[in-house]
């Protein structure tokens, strides 16, 4: 048995270093298309294994090779000659990249091809999240986490009768008496029983009576000591303690609010979607579980799916106070705040019905700010747009409205975007506000 | 009692002893064959992926490249577009053979016949094998090679030691001597050299610096300029290893970026013989796996069952598809060299009168074994298809030769398989696999040391034809990298010109 060696059981990922660096190389390509690919999935879908298509560029290994395409002259050999006789000629196909050369190109990895493999869920994510975390998320959790719970934190002398600790007190007024010397009832009653038997005896000497002052004076002795050394001393007890202990909860819930009247054309809603996609990747690594509820409203607000929130199209007017509504009233029936992080976010081109703006304020202040943990308003523009308020003091009517919030609620953010481009910065941006004034 | 080795198609480590033993009866006492002694090893199909991506060796430096080509063979796996190969097996010695675990034992048995007798006789035996590579030392020197890549890394950086790895692979093709050797130093240049090191290291030692406070470096003693090493010196010109001639007269790399590209030209230089003899090497273990699986199966060592099955994947493995046929993607080197190959063993037993005439040499000498083992020693593709290529097989490979100028609409067909054109096709062929043909002939012409450093590189166009643009830019710039100044290619034709 020499010559075999078994390797199967070597440890795994040999090439692991080499993955890292591959990845590491061709992180911005990577990462572009990552973004890309968002597009198309599902906002619960993100965080799963997928294969990504990155562009050859960055991560191409050139090498010297001859191109007799563009001159000079080859000779070349094929088989299976079926018809030819020398002097035939053949047509060269005329783009002058048939299928042939183009895959041989790839497979020297010159060729400008696109570059397709798979991605682990935890590789993608880290591209994400590189240097992204929800703000201070750990801290402000445990601090406005409303359940509780009691935890064992050991023994006290102090507490209630009812969280005695038997066993302990017991050992502890066990060793005590031990320590005493406390008489035990068993060694009173054998006294007393010889005592009775030289009471008994008749007729009565002087010895006998001797005795028995003697047997009647250590029972005396006996039973004065076991009464100032009590069977169970108040420094023998013992309670159990308890703590009270803040429990994070596990799980969260995502309102997604979206404008869909009119004015939200595709472009807007795809940049709606990406954002949604992010936070919801950002809320699957923090909880075990992690609920979407889309609430998409014109003058009406109503709960739908996902494919209806983003594919479907309503006409009428824009009041976003009654989406606000239907969360609040969401979350009342079926996310209470003992069992559920709650995150919203919503998107709007920025209309609303005059006066509305304010309804929407006061509903804020006063009931959903106190419930959320987070709550991020993004509101979509077109390039020019942008440049007209490039300013955030300035803005339509929800805007300002919502400014005052954001000044009131350090988990409130607001932000514009026009463009793709813009989503992954600013989602940055939001969570890294509110960082710096949690 | 039955003589069968096995008769399931499941493995275990006794079967496998038993097997192997019976196939080194047949290999070394009926054919004769002369190997490395062989080192089996049993690997899983993450491993075999993770040997591919590392160019199969069982240890390489790390790189960004390998990632990358592992994530591709592991895409490609995974969506079934491509198949694991039976085994991987390492110029080395003792001989690696990397057997895969899901193989059943009728290809355990064929793998090993291939792997551990055809390809290491032939990696033991052939010129170019001999003559450029170290089948002992190799292991050893990549143990060398990864563990000084990564000291580089941590006290260079990985960035920096990527930068330079990078600019090297790309002149990998052009890091290998062709046609001398390295120039060997002398055993007193050697023990001179060794002196001077270990002088140098005396001197650089200091006992006081060891006290300096920490962030303070002591002040770098200067190596002992070796004067044949130092670039003033005189350079042999012109030189076709572009790689060597960096790390020898580089004006700007420094002594750890010379040992890296020293390292990459080595294994360059190891894998070159490969390249020459895809043909040969393959059709080698082809042909001595198929000879040892047919002996087993007439001694009754073996069932019918498992010699269909062998002939199952022997048949798809030398499959040669036509010019024309989608699954087509050039010749086949598995099917050429095993047709080769094979046809030598039937001129040697049965010629035919053709046979005769062509290959007086051999015909009818009834030593096929003497004959094949004679080429496998001597030839590589280029000179093997030159000297062995039979009117026959060309006949039933249906062999043709096209001739392509780059400014005619239509590529002509110049012969095909009949009287005629038979040394046409074979000569158009063997030039085909002559390396150095395809890779591109490009040579350090000169280098203006004294004045403002330009490196001057000149390619001789083969037929006129030049290199690929976007490439050559690319590769350029890594030139420039490692020369640290200027660097001028100019394309100019080679005097020469080859016959068609």
């Amino acid at each position: 048995m020499t010559y075999f060696i078994d390797r199967r059981l070597n440890p795994k990922g040999k090439s692991l270093a080499n993955r890292q660096r591959f990845l590491r190389r061709a992180r911005a390509q990577i990462r572009e298309a990552v973004q890309k690919s968002l597009k198309d999935s599902a906002v619960a879908d993100l965080g799963k294994e997928r294969k990504i298509k990155i562009s050859a560029k960055g991560t191409r290994e050139p090498r010297f090779r001859l191109d007799p395409k563009t001159a000079g002259e080859q000779d070349f050999v094929l088989p299976g000659n079926k018809e030819f006789v020398p002097g035939d000629e053949i047509k060269k196909p005329k783009s002058g990249e048939d299928g042939q050369r183009g895959k041989q190109a790839s497979d020297s990895g010159e060729g400008e091809d696109d570059f397709e493999f798979t991605m682990t869920q935890d590789e993608i994510l880290d591209i994400f999240f590189e240097d992204l975390e929800l703000p201070n998320l750990v801290r402000t959790t445990l601090k406005e986490t409303p359940s509780k719970t009691w935890k064992r934190a050991g023994l006290s002398t102090a507490g209630s009768p009812n969280q005695i600790n038997l066993v302990r007190t017991m050992r502890n007024s066990f060793g005590r008496r031990l320590a005493l010397k406390r008489p035990k009832l068993s060694e009173l009653e054998a006294l007393q029983a010889l005592l009775d038997e030289a009471e008994q005896e008749r007729p009565e000497t002087e010895e006998t009576r001797a005795r028995i002052s003697a047997l009647k004076e250590q029972i005396a002795k006996a039973n004065a000591k076991r009464k100032w050394i009590a069977f169970v001393d108040p420094i023998d007890v013992r309670f159990n303690s308890f703590t009270e202990q803040p429990v994070p909860t596990s799980q969260a819930v995502m309102f997604c609010l979206m404008d869909v009247s009119g004015s939200m054309g595709e472009r807007e809603k795809d940049l709606a979607k990406r954002f949604y996609m992010l936070l919801h990747l950002f809320l699957k690594r923090r909880y075990e579980k992690v609920d979407v509820v889309f609430i998409r409203h014109t003058h009406d607000a109503q709960e739908v799916d996902e494919h209806e929130f983003f594919y479907s199209r309503q006409s009428g007017g824009t009041i976003v106070s009654t989406a606000l509504d239907k969360m609040l009233e969401i979350q009342k029936e079926r996310y209470a705040t003992a069992d559920w992080n709650i995150y919203a976010a919503q998107a709007s081109d920025g209309y609303t019905q005059s006066g509305d703006a304010r309804r929407c304020v006061e509903m804020l202040n006063g009931d959903l700010m106190p419930l959320c943990q987070y709550y991020a308003y993004i509101e979509i523009l077109d390039e020019r747009e942008m440049e007209v308020f490039a300013n955030e003091e300035s803005g339509a009517e929800l805007w300002r409205a919502y400014r005052t919030v954001a000044e009131l609620w350090p988990n409130f953010a607001t932000k514009r975007i026009s463009k793709p481009a813009d989503i992954f910065p600013v989602f940055r941006e939001l969570f890294k506000k509110a960082e710096a004034s949690a | 009692m039955s003589s069968l080795l096995f008769t399931e198609a499941e493995w275990d480590f006794s079967v496998l002893d038993r097997t192997y033993k019976a196939i080194e009866d047949i290999a070394l006492g009926d054919l004769k064959l002369d190997v490395y002694p062989n080192q089996v090893e049993i690997i899983s199909s993450e491993q075999m992926l993770d040997a591919y991506s590392s160019l199969a060796m069982p240890l390489l430096y790390n790189h960004w490249s390998f990632g990358k080509m592992f994530a591709r063979e592991e895409t490609m796996y995974r969506r079934g577009y491509s198949a694991l190969a039976y085994e991987i097996v390492i110029n080395s010695s003792p001989c690696i053979s990397y057997l895969l675990e899901e193989n059943s034992m009728t290809m355990q048995a064929l793998v090993m016949a291939h792997a551990a007798f055809g390809h290491n006789h032939f990696f033991k035996n052939n010129y170019l094998f001999r003559q450029w590579t170290n089948a002992a030392g190799i292991l050893d020197y990549l143990d060398f090679a990864k563990k000084y890549i990564a000291a580089c890394e941590e006290r260079h950086g990985r960035d920096e030691v990527e930068a330079v790895l990078d600019s090297a692979h790309a002149l990998m093709d052009q890091g290998v001597f062709r046609y001398r050797r390295p120039p060997k130093p002398t055993k007193e240049r050697v023990l001179e050299k060794r002196r001077r090191r270990a002088e140098y290291e005396e001197e650089a030692y200091n006992e006081l610096w060891r006290t300096l406070p920490a962030g303070i470096e002591p002040p770098e003693a200067q190596p002992t300029i070796d004067p044949e090493e130092h670039f003033e010196g005189e350079m042999k010109l012109p030189e076709e290893n572009l790689l060597y001639f960096l790390e020898k007269y580089s004006p700007t790399l420094k002594a750890w970026q010379r040992e890296i590209l020293r390292i990459v030209r080595t294994l360059a230089q190891y894998f070159y013989p490969q390249r020459q003899t895809k043909v040969m090497n393959e059709g080698c273990a082809t042909f001595v796996h198929h000879t040892i699986m047919n002996l087993m199966y007439e001694r009754g060592l073996i069932t019918e069952g498992s010699l269909l099955e062998f002939l199952h994947s022997h048949t798809s493995v030398v499959f040669q598809p036509e010019f024309d046929d989608r699954r087509y993607s050039g010749l086949n080197p598995y099917a050429l060299g095993f047709g080769m190959m094979a046809d030598i063993k039937r001129i040697c037993e049965k010629p035919t009168q053709e046979d005769r005439d062509w290959f007086p040499a051999f015909a009818g000498n009834g030593d096929w074994m003497g004959t094949l083992k004679d080429a496998w020693a001597n030839y590589r593709d280029e000179s093997f298809i030159e000297q062995f290529l039979s009117p026959k097989l060309m006949r039933d490979f249906r062999l043709f030769a096209l001739f392509d100028k780059a400014d005619n609409e239509a590529v002509k067909v110049s012969a095909i398989h009949n009287d005629t054109g038979y040394r046409r096709v074979r000569t158009a062929l063997a030039r085909q696999y002559d390396v150095g043909n395809s890779d591109p002939n490009i040579q350090v012409v000169g280098a203006n040391l004294k004045s403002d450093r330009k490196l001057y590189l000149e390619h001789r166009m083969h037929r006129g034809v030049p290199l690929h643009h976007a490439t050559k830019e690319l590769v350029l710039a890594h030139v420039e990298k490692l020369w640290g100044h200027d660097v001028a290619l100019e394309e100019i034709a080679a005097e020469e010109t080859v016959a068609a």
